[in-house]
């Protein structure tokens, strides 16, 4: 078997706009991944036992069961209920929630890496929890979870190509599609695990460096 | 038809697919742990080919995902002449992938393992092997054990991907039934607990145990 460069250029736009598709699916599960997560967080720091309970149990049940079958649970089950979902919009339901079910322990790790006496010290200036939340806690918590936030982005782009099952037009599925029509596997799926490699360490030494830079800014060294 | 009477025509079928992802997680943990402790150890090689071989497979394996290794396992392979069994490219693509994170975790718990424990050693004109072994290596397993806990979840939910090479696991059967019966609540639904069972029942509690079982053994209950 030779590679053949020829074809390499030949499905290379292809790959490239499908590799914008990739990014596409992980920057939109990720944005919804960072709100419900904090969402997740703050349910399991409430005064109410029962919401803390239920979050809890939750987060654990995505945490411990595969994404691909979530996936398939999520793009299959709302039709039985009349809830007819478009693959790009079960995917991103499905991996938006079970990343966020992981962000929820790295923002409670790092709420709870704030020292109490700034609890202590909000009560005293008599700020209201919202405000001891916003102005005090979230950026103290911030630095300590970038570096876990930033490994969930690598990972959430990483798992983007379990998409391809509802057939969520991204890389994985392109190089599919490719391969299936010319009879060539080696060339696209090659390319798919190159493009994913260079993306991957290049996001992984960016994420470094901001968490290095936002250390700095806030005087966290 | 109710969910008893599913659940009396298709359990069997559940009951194979859990035991083929039984088989499946214990091969890819075998061939993991195996991976993890060679790589990580050469990663603290003196020695520095050594060493970048290690650090360039764990940098390999963690930046290309695991669905891109299967397929290009699956379908590549074959062109260069070297055709496996489904069965076995399973377990392959998972325990080489998830070795290389277990790498990680097993340079970091040597690293971790306190200067003075080494100097020690020294002191006691331990040769190098037996320092690791009889010093270095019982310490270390108990600092890393905790990360391995969610290492074999992720190791679980990982072998799910296997059904998309064909290897008839849970995720496999659920699919399969998903097609013939248009049961999709059913079938992800049932499937979806089966493997959070097999997480939170099984493997959470064998881990914690040995957690506790070996750090009596070296004393630090």
């Amino acid at each position: 078997m030779q590679w053949d460069f020829a074809f390499t250029a030949e499905i290379l736009p292809k790959m490239l706009w499908a590799t914008g598709n990739t990014l596409l699916a992980a920057g939109m599960g990720y944005a919804i991944a960072v709100v419900i997560g904090l969402l997740f967080a703050l349910a399991q720091r409430t005064p109410l036992r029962i919401l803390t309970y239920i979050t809890r149990e939750i987060v654990e049940f995505i945490r411990s069961t595969p994404l691909v079958l979530q996936i398939f649970f999520v793009y299959y089950v709302g039709p039985e209920y009349g809830i007819f979902l478009s693959p790009w919009v079960a995917g991103m339901i499905a991996i938006g929630l079970h990343y966020a079910a992981y962000l929820s322990e790295v923002y409670r790790g790092g709420i709870e890496s704030v020292p109490k006496g700034q609890w202590e010290a909000c009560t005293a200036i008599n700020l209201t929890t919202m405000q001891t939340y916003r102005r005090i806690v979230l950026p103290q918590a911030l630095p300590p979870s970038i570096a876990g936030m930033g490994n969930y982005l690598v990972s959430i782009f990483k798992d983007t190509p379990m998409l391809s099952v509802i057939g969520v037009a991204e890389l994985m599925q392109a190089a599919n599609a490719v391969g299936g029509q010319n009879y060539r596997y080696l060339e696209p799926y090659t390319m798919v695990g190159v493009i994913f490699l260079v993306i991957s360490l290049t996001a992984a030494r960016a994420i470094r460096w901001f968490e290095a830079t936002v250390r700095r800014k806030l005087g966290m060294q | 038809m109710t969910y008893t009477s599913f659940l009396a025509d298709y359990g069997s079928r559940f009951v194979d697919g859990a035991l083929v992802t039984a088989i499946q997680f214990l091969c890819s943990l075998g061939l993991a742990v195996l991976v993890a402790n060679l790589f990580g150890l050469m990663m603290l090689s003196s020695n520095p080919v050594v060493r970048r071989a290690a650090v360039g497979y764990v940098e390999f394996f963690r930046g290309t995902s695991l669905l891109v290794q299967l397929f290009w396992l699956f379908y590549v392979l074959p062109l260069f002449g070297i055709t496996l069994d489904n069965f076995l490219t399973g377990f392959l693509a998972v325990g080489l992938n998830l070795g290389a994170y277990g790498a990680e975790l097993v340079r970091g718990a040597i690293q971790s393992v306190p200067r003075g424990q080494w100097e020690a050693s020294y002191a006691l004109s331990m040769s190098p092997a037996q320092q690791m072994r009889k010093i270095i290596i019982p310490q270390a397993f108990v600092i890393m054990l905790p990360a391995w806990g969610n290492l074999v979840v992720e190791l679980l939910k990982s072998t799910a991907l296997v059904a998309l090479i064909a290897v008839p696991d849970l995720m496999f059967e659920a699919r399969q039934l998903n097609s013939s019966t248009y049961l999709s609540t059913w079938t992800f639904g049932t499937a979806l607990i089966i493997y959070y069972v097999f997480s939170r029942f099984l493997i959470t509690p064998c881990m914690r145990w040995t957690e506790r079982i070996m750090a009596r053994r070296i004393g630090r209950a």
